[in-house]
């Protein structure tokens, strides 16, 4: 059940606590704020579900600003505003910008953006719709989305990074 | 109230990603790299994530309406269709070349990023032209 999974989590990282190598103690704190952040991503899916009754997808909030506007609009332009809004508010709660490492050379970011807005439209949905909002649905369409764009992108990094080489 | 709820999910939602890393393609395309120094962290990302809004889905089969708003506004589409696979497999190669999604391409707009602007930029249209095909 995926509620186990901070559970479980948490007595892994007692359980490993007593190999306490410096590196392995860093990666440790690493991961427990990945999973803080993501359900910190869980609970924002989760509010937005219970107080406004949508699904918390952004390929979708987005899309929709490109549809004939009408009541969901205020809501969706309010929602990327938080999103634009997350980044200096990021700086001031720790004092620091998020890191952001982007490699990848002009027409590679404009053919790769171009893949992601028209596929995330013509498959209903993202990494967060279908990702986080959907497989907590335990909707069976996005499982089978998740494991589709999941296995392109492995495939996709392992051509660039490993066939190709020099890849971002 | 409408507004100001999706405002503070949206800055939830974005904080959340900043927070695990997630905002950062580097990062993202280190999960993506099986074959390279692999770097799981997305596997604790998306598994706190899921958790936490599986409880909310939980909860909401409880409630008869959402509080701010009159109906639940939930996907309905059951059937696997050509669409869902193949938007699903584009999705998954435009990801991988640069290791953004909708969501930190848009937090990366907010820290001024050039990059990130050319990639949104792009990815409006992208969907600009999908709603025209």
């Amino acid at each position: 059940m995926p509620a186990l999974c901070p559970a479980l989590y948490l007595l892994a990282v007692a359980c490993c606590r007593e190999h306490r190598q410096e590196e392995k103690r860093m990666n440790w704190a690493h991961d427990i704020q990945a999973a803080c952040g993501g359900m910190l991503i869980g609970l924002s899916a989760a509010l937005f579900l219970l107080l406004d009754g949508r699904v918390a997808g952004i390929s979708g909030i987005l899309g929709g600003l490109l549809r004939r506007w009408n009541r969901a609009t205020a809501g969706n332009v309010a929602f990327i505003a938080g999103l634009l809004l997350a980044g200096p508010f990021y700086r001031v709660f720790t004092g620091r910008w998020p890191a952001v490492h982007i490699a990848a050379s002009l027409p590679v970011l404009v053919l790769a953006g171009l893949l992601v807005g028209f596929g995330t439209r013509l498959g209903s949905g993202c990494t967060s719709g279908h990702g986080v909002c959907g497989l907590a649905r335990l909707s069976s369409r996005s499982a089978v989305a998740v494991a589709t764009f999941m296995i392109t992108a492995f495939i996709t990094v392992f051509v660039t990074r490993h066939l190709i080489g020099g890849g971002s | 109230m409408s507004i100001i709820v999706a405002l503070g999910c949206g800055l939830l939602f974005g904080l959340g990603l900043a927070l695990s890393g997630m905002v950062d393609p580097a990062r993202v395309l280190g999960f993506l790299d099986l074959a390279g120094a692999w770097d799981p962290t997305l596997i604790f990302v998306l598994g706190g994530a899921v958790s936490v809004s599986f409880l909310g889905y939980r909860l909401s089969r409880l409630m008869t309406r959402p509080v701010c708003t009159e109906h639940f506004d939930l996907p309905t589409r059951t059937v696997i269709d050509r669409r869902l696979i193949g938007g699903a497999a584009l999705f998954g190669v435009g990801w991988g070349l640069v290791g953004l999604c909708p969501g930190p391409a848009i937090v990366s707009l907010g820290l001024a990023q050039g990059d990130g602007a050319v990639f949104v930029v792009a990815m409006m249209a992208g969907m600009l032209v999908e709603s025209l095909y």
